[in-house]
C-alpha cells in the first residue's frame, strides 16, 4: 500500500478539500487525518456510524502530595518549564508540565509522583472494506507528534488492503508535520498563490526534503493571483519538483463542503481540475 | 493592552486582522507568534533593526567519563538518548532540554551546549514595531521562541500589542495567549471553520480570557459561524466581507487599510470596539 500525504505549510489552502476529493477518486480503502490539532476530514467523510474511541495517553504528568511536601523548593528550582508555582503551597501547572519527571527525581521526600494523563482521543471508523483513522488532541496539549504517529499506526494495523492510503496533514512545519512525514511514499503540497502561501510553501518543501520522499506541488485557487501562480510553477521547475496542476477558485466549494459532501460529489468547476491533479499525482506515486 | 488573534483553523484571516489592526492604530507592537510560518513581515516589509538567535540546551557527553551505566537512557522520558555500540547517542531533535540526564549521571559525564533553533527579528514599519519569530526547518517545537517573543520588555514598548497566533489549539497557541488581555477569534463561514472555532472558543473559556469573534469572508449566504455565535451568546466584534479586491491585495502582501478607505473604517471601528471591550473587562473583572 502506497501512502500519499497532503501538506501545505500555510493553513486554509485546501488540504482537506483535496484530500477528501482524492479519497473519493481513489476509492481509498485506508485514510487518515493527521491534523490532530484541528481535524476536519471526519466532517465530510460520509461515515454515519460512530467511531470506536480510545483514550490517548500522552506523557505522564507530575502530581504533588501536599502532606509529604517539606517546601524545600527543589522541584521548582529544577523545573525547566516553569510548571511549578508557589502560592502558599507548591503546585503543578498541568499545561506547562512536559512530563520529564525531573521534579520527581529531585524531591527528597518522594512527595511527587508521575500520573497517567489523557492527552487526546484516537478514533477509528471502519466497515468491511475501509478504515478511517483520526484523532483529536486535548486543548493546550503538547506532543501532538506522538498522537500523529498513533493515527498512522492505527490506519496501518486496521487496514483491509487497497493500493493507496490518503493522509491529510496539518499546517505548519513543526512536530505533527514531521511525525506525519516519516514513512510516507509521496507528499503532495497544496500551494496558494499569495505572498504568505509562497513563503510557507518554500518552508514546507525544505522540511519535507529532509525525508527522502517524492514531493509534488499543485496550486489551489490559482486564478486569484495568476502572477503568483506563475512564480510557484517556476519555483517548482527550479527545484525539479513535480508540478501536478492548478485548480481554479470556485465559489461553490464552501457550499458543497458545508453540506458535508466532497467536490467530487457535485458538478462544479473545480471538479475536473482536481481530477486531473489526482491523475498526475497517482501516476507519479506508482512510477 | 495585549490582544491575541487566533482561529483554530488555518487560513481564516488571523494575519489579515492582526496586521490591519496594528496598521490602523496610532502606534502598536505586532508580534508574530506563528513561528512555523511567520507571514506578518511580508505585509509590513519592515526595516530590520535587530536580530537574536534563540537556542535551547542540549546535552553533550564526555566519552572519557561515560561508563555506559545507561541511567540517563532509562531516565529520559522522551527517548532522546540511546546507548548503541558502546557509545551514548543523543537525538537532539527529540530532546526537550529538561536537564534530567545531567542530574542522574553518576559520572558527571554530561554537560549542556546551546543549540540554535531559530531567530527573532525586530523591525520598524511606520507606526508599527514588529517582532517576528522564525523556527528553523526540521525543528519540532517553537515554544522557546514564542516564550522569548512574549518576554516582558517586548510587550512594554507600546500601549497596544497585537499577538498573531499559530493555528490550532495546542501548546503553542496556549503559550501565545497566556498573557493576553483579550482574544479575538477569527472565523470563516464554513463547516470546518465552525468546528475549529468551537475548539478555540473552548480554549479561551478554559483560560478565562475575555474574547469576541470577527466574522471574515462573509457572503450573502447563511453563515454557520455567525449562527454558532448566536447560539453560544458570543460577542461579534465585526464582519469583513468576502471581497475579491481584498483577496488580490492581500495575496500581493498589501496592507489594505493603507489603500482602501472602506477597510480603513472597518478596521478602525473594530479596533475601537476591541479597546472598549478590554476597558470594560478591566473594570468589570479586574
Amino acid at each position: 500500500m502506497k501512502q500519499l500525504l497532503i501538506l501545505s505549510g500555510k493553513g486554509g489552502t485546501g488540504k482537506t478539500t483535496i484530500a477528501s476529493a482524492f479519497i473519493k477518486l481513489a476509492e481509498a480503502k485506508a485514510y487518515a487525518d493527521c491534523d490532530v490539532d484541528a481535524p476536519n476530514l471526519h466532517l465530510i467523510s460520509g461515515w454515519n456510524e460512530h467511531p470506536i474511541r480510545k483514550d490517548y495517553y500522552g506523557l505522564q504528568k507530575a502530581k504533588i502530595d501536599e502532606r509529604l511536601c517539606i517546601y524545600c523548593g527543589q522541584c521548582q528550582e529544577n523545573c525547566r518549564f516553569e510548571a511549578i508555582t508557589y502560592n502558599d503551597k507548591y503546585e503543578i501547572n498541568p499545561y506547562a508540565c512536559e512530563g520529564c519527571s525531573v521534579c520527581e527525581f529531585v524531591c527528597p521526600t518522594k512527595a511527587i509522583t508521575m500520573m497517567p494523563d489523557i492527552a487526546g482521543e484516537l478514533m477509528l471508523y471502519s466497515d468491511k472494506e475501509k478504515v478511517f483513522s483520526t484523532a483529536q488532541l486535548k486543548m493546550g496539549s503538547g506532543n501532538s507528534g506522538l498522537l500523529v504517529t498513533e493515527v498512522k499506526k492505527q490506519m496501518k494495523s486496521e487496514t483491509k488492503g487497497g493500493e493507496v492510503a490518503i493522509i491529510d496533514g496539518s499546517p505548519g512545519i513543526g512536530c505533527p508535520v514531521i511525525a506525519s512525514l516519516s514513512g510516507v511514499d509521496m507528499v503532495l503540497i497544496v500551494a496558494e498563490p499569495t505572498v504568505s502561501g509562497i513563503s510557507d510553501m518554500e518552508r514546507i518543501i525544505k522540511t519535507a526534503s529532509g525525508f527522502n520522499t517524492r514531493i509534488a506541488v499543485c496550486i489551489n485557487k490559482y486564478d486569484i493571483n495568476v502572477e503568483n501562480s506563475n512564480k510557484i510553477e517556476e519555483l517548482c521547475k527550479k527545484q525539479s519538483l513535480d508540478f501536478v496542476g492548478k485548480i481554479p477558485f470556485d465559489s461553490q466549494v464552501a457550499k458543497i463542503l458545508n453540506s458535508g459532501r466532497t467536490i467530487i460529489d457535485v458538478d462544479c468547476i473545480s471538479r475536473s481540475a482536481v481530477k486531473e491533479v489526482y491523475r498526475k499525482t497517482i501516476n507519479i506515486l506508482f512510477e | 493592552m495585549k490582544i491575541a488573534i487566533l482561529s483554530g483553523k488555518g487560513g481564516t484571516g488571523k494575519t489579515l486582522v492582526s496586521v490591519n489592526l496594528a496598521a490602523v492604530s496610532e502606534k502598536a507592537t505586532y508580534i508574530d507568534c506563528d513561528v512555523e510560518e511567520a507571514n506578518g513581515h511580508l505585509f509590513f516589509k519592515p526595516q530590520w533593526v535587530q536580530e537574536e538567535s534563540i537556542a535551547v540546551k542540549i546535552p553533550e557527553v564526555d566519552e572519557g567519563l561515560c561508563d555506559g551505566c545507561r541511567k540517563c537512557v532509562d531516565f529520559c522520558k522522551f527517548n532522546a538518548l540511546a546507548y548503541i555500540l558502546n557509545k551514548l547517542k543523543i537525538f537532539e531533535e527529540i530532546c526537550h532540554s529538561c536537564g534530567g540526564c545531567l542530574l542522574v549521571c553518576p559520572q558527571k559525564a554530561l554537560t549542556e551546549k546551546d543549540k540554535v533553533i531559530g531567530i527573532i527579528k525586530k523591525g520598524i514599519s511606520n507606526n508599527v514595531t514588529i517582532y517576528s519569530g522564525l523556527l528553523n526547518t526540521g525543528e519540532p517545537s517553537g515554544v522557546p521562541i514564542i516564550n522569548r517573543l512574549l518576554s516582558k520588555n517586548h510587550l512594554l514598548e507600546n500601549k497596544l500589542t497585537i499577538i498573531d497566533c499559530p493555528p490550532g489549539s495546542a501548546c503553542v497557541v496556549m503559550e501565545s495567549i497566556k498573557d493576553a488581555d483579550y482574544c479575538i477569534l477569527v472565523a470563516e463561514p464554513t463547516l470546518f471553520g465552525v468546528h475549529n472555532l468551537n475548539m478555540v472558543y473552548q480554549l479561551v473559556k478554559l483560560f478565562e480570557k475575555p474574547f469576541g469573534v470577527v466574522l471574515n469572508k462573509c457572503t450573502e449566504d447563511d453563515n454557520p459561524a455567525e449562527k454558532f455565535c448566536y447560539e453560544n451568546n458570543i460577542k461579534i466584534l465585526g464582519k469583513i466581507p468576502f471581497d475579491s479586491k481584498l483577496g488580490t491585495l492581500n495575496s500581493n502582501g498589501e496592507i489594505i487599510v493603507n489603500i482602501d478607505e472602506k477597510y480603513k473604517e472597518i478596521f478602525s471601528s473594530l479596533l475601537d470596539t476591541v479597546i472598549k471591550e478590554v476597558r470594560y473587562e478591566t473594570v468589570a473583572n479586574p
